[in-house]
């Protein structure tokens, strides 16, 4: 295997480490190897460190992204680990197909998104990612190519679902797409003056609809703590279209990047709080309208290494699920923590879960999702998460794998219960445990 | 080149880094095409990809360039079945302080970078003057414009294809039919990946689109990314009293 060493961080840009990669251009090559660390890679979009093997090889899937087959009576697509969302966007969505479940940017990977299972702003309605998974192929490291099904091997399907890349390489991917009738999106907006009167909104099954996403503006204190604005929607139908929307149009495309790292000091409380505060007012004015699916989806990758906003040292994302009896109690809790340090946080996202997923690891469970920018470097922002991460705990909720950088062993456990039943499974399919990350040798996973 | 729907282009080392994003972009235009290569496996995923993305006819073929004679029976039914353009693709870099060595490595260089390159644009070339439409391109390398002691098998076969296209060249002139020379300089493949002194390494989909713009050009010989013909232009002009004393 040929392999150079390079610079590599998550898309946090912490923990950042110089490591061996290797980047196949044929099928054959994604094997893992069974003699060394290795571990998949996909586009990089977790934030800390699942995707880095510091003491092994890092195998990148970037050029194994071959479209395999599509069945366009049912949707079924087969495609290759690598592909990415924005491959199946480009072309499956001019032709009516759109992916059931999808993460706030397209730039990940088919394999990204089922090791870490991956949740949308419908999971209340359509679970997650890997409930869309008809099958996969698992390349393992005693040289298996595993065909998996939910039923023909359902301790194999759940453990790599959500399992982050540790139970093998992800190979093919059989995935079902969603029919729609255009790319457009009918959106509309409710503002809630507090947490209270947010949650009320969002519990309201009347205002619901397939898609469903709260905006926080995490600084507003006192009676207004938790205000935001509760942004539903559902892909429009061709007939509800006015002329100037045309039912595939491309939308407006403008690509920027950030060419350079934002100096640190830039996004202060002060300058945060006036963007909340007029995003709050912005949005909250519009009642309903149309969108691009591209620009309702992924609002962020329209400008391309947004994460160099937070400067060289980089940042975490801290995102939990509190179950829904404890809710709104931790959420104000956690919010108080913010407040507490005076973290500004440009994104704080409220989401609703429905059901949990069936992979052992996955991260949703029924209740609400807050996913928050810490938008400090490296080990301070860690002492900010372990006071988070303690309100978790204490509400019954879990934290986010593919978005940790800080996690502690016994944390992990406690959160997630299913682990040991995971365990049995990782021994059996890796019994030698050479797929590893740094994810998982912080989190002492292979242990008991 | 103003039809080029149904137009069906062979494309010879079809599993390569450059030949790849080649016949994506020869796919997007509106050509079918037909990938030969080695991994059937392989050769058949990059099909069915390019089936689903453009929606053309694209047929795979197995060849293999060290076998002469299978390769030009199947060069022989690609011509039968219609063929419009031709790309060759295929590189093997070897390894050169083996081919030092052993004669049978060395060969193997020669043969699959320039002997069975040629001999298969041999027998194409009465199939052209024929149609008097179409098109070749031939991969070579900017390793062919100057020997150096680390890669001077593999530069004198891609020095020698680009001699024998040139001579191509000059037949073809009168039917009508362009053959143009790429001469990439580190294109980020796995050819180069991981090989130390790599620099200004291009993408092989910016080389790709870089060689179509240069055959809807009619250009001869061109340099991806361009700034390798000021390179090269440099390095082929120190004198050998000179180069010989490098170590390159
Ligand atoms: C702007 C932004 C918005 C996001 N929004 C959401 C969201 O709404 N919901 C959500 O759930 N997530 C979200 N994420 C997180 C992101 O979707 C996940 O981290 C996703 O897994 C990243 O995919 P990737 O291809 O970049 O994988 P990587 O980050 O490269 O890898 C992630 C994990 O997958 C494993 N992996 C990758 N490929 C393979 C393979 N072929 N075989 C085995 N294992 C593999 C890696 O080992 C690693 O453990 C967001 C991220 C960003 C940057």
């Amino acid at each position: 295997m040929q392999t150079k060493r390079i610079e590599l961080s998550g898309w946090g840009r912490f923990p950042s480490t110089r490591q061996e990669v290797a980047r196949p251009e044929r099928y054959a090559g994604l094997r893992p190897a069974g003699n060394m660390f290795n571990l998949g890679r996909g586009m990089g979009r977790s934030y800390g460190d699942a995707a880095l093997c510091n003491d092994g090889v890092v195998i990148l899937t970037e050029r194994v992204n071959r479209l395999l087959d599509f069945d366009a009576e049912t949707g079924l697509l087969h495609a290759e680990a690598g592909v990415t969302l924005e491959d199946i966007l480009r072309v499956f969505l001019p032709r009516g197909w759109f992916l059931p479940v999808t993460p706030g940017t397209r730039y990940v990977t088919l394999g990204g998104c089922l090791a870490s299972d991956v949740h949308g702003k419908n999971h209340h309605h359509a679970g997650s990612f890997s409930n869309h998974v008809e099958a996969f192929e698992l390349l393992t490291t005693t040289g298996e190519r595993l065909h998996v099904t939910p039923e023909n091997n359902p301790e194999a399907f759940w453990a790599t679902a959500g399992g982050m890349g540790l139970t093998g390489m992800i190979g093919e991917i059989w995935l079902k797409l969603q029919r729609i009738e255009s790319a457009w999106m009918q959106v509309r907006h409710y503002t809630g003056e507090n947490l209270d009167a947010l949650f009320g909104l969002m519990a309201d099954d009347t205002l619901d609809d397939d898609y469903s996403v709260a905006w926080i503006d995490c600084l507003a204190r006192g009676d207004q703590m938790g205000r935001g604005v509760l942004m539903t929607a559902h892909h429009a139908a061709a007939w509800s279209l006015d002329k100037k929307h045309k039912p595939f149009a491309q939308p407006g495309r403008v690509q920027r990047a950030l060419p350079f790292d934002l100096p640190g000091g830039l996004l202060n409380r002060l300058s945060v709080s006036a963007f909340n505060a007029i995003y709050y007012r912005r949005q909250a004015r519009r009642d309903e309208y149309h969108d691009h699916l591209l620009h309702y989806f992924y609002p962020l990758d329209s400008i391309g290494h947004w994460n160099r906003m937070y400067g060289r040292r980089g940042f975490i994302q801290h995102q939990c699920v509190i179950p829904e009896d404890n809710a709104l109690d931790g959420i104000k809790a956690l919010l108080s923590v913010l407040q507490h340090y005076g973290l500004a946080s440009f994104l704080a996202v409220l989401k609703r879960f429905g059901a949990g997923g069936s992979g052992h690891l996955s991260f949703p469970m029924p209740g609400y999702t807050l996913a928050v920018d810490l938008p400090i470097s490296g080990d301070a922002a860690c002492r900010v998460a372990a006071d988070l991460n303690a309100v978790v705990l204490e509400h019954g909720g879990r934290v986010y794998l593919a978005k940790d950088a800080c996690l502690a062993p016994d944390e992990f456990r406690a959160m997630y219960p299913r682990y040991p039943e995971w365990l049995d499974i990782k021994r059996q399919l890796d019994p030698d445990g050479y797929m590893r990350s740094d994810l998982g040798v912080r989190l002492r996973i292979g242990e008991p | 080149m103003s039809e080029p729907k149904l137009q069906r282009v062979l494309v010879i080392g079809a599993t390569s880094g450059i030949a790849r994003a080649l016949s994506a972009v020869l796919a997007e235009a509106g050509y079918g095409l037909m990938l030969a290569g080695r991994d059937a496996g392989e050769l058949e995923r990059i099909a069915q990809d390019l089936r689903l993305r453009h929606a053309v006819d694209v047929e795979t073929v197995n060849m293999d360039l060290d076998e002469p004679r299978h390769s030009l029976l199947v060069i022989d039914t690609c011509a039968q079945g219609g063929l419009y353009g031709v790309v060759i693709a295929a590189g093997y870099l070897g390894e050169q302080a083996r081919a030092n060595t052993d004669e049978s490595e060395m060969l193997r260089v020669l043969n699959i970078n320039y002997a069975a390159p040629a001999a298969m644009l041999n027998r194409l070339a009465r199939h052209f003057e024929q149609t008097g439409e179409g098109f070749i391109i031939g991969v070579g390398s900017v390793a062919g414009d100057r020997g150096r002691q680390s890669n001077y098998h593999y530069g004198a076969a891609k020095g020698a294809l680009a001699l024998y296209l040139q001579g191509l060249r000059n037949r073809l002139q009168p039917a009508g039919v362009p053959v143009l020379t790429v001469k990439p300089g580190f294109v980020d493949t796995a050819m180069t990946w991981g090989l130390p002194g790599m620099f200004l390494v291009a993408s092989p989909e910016d080389v790709a689109r870089g060689i179509y713009r240069a055959l809807r050009r009619r250009r001869n010989v061109v340099y991806l990314p361009w700034f390798w013909r000021w390179i090269m232009l440099i390095i082929r002009s120190v004198p050998e009293f000179v180069f010989k004393r490098l170590k390159l």
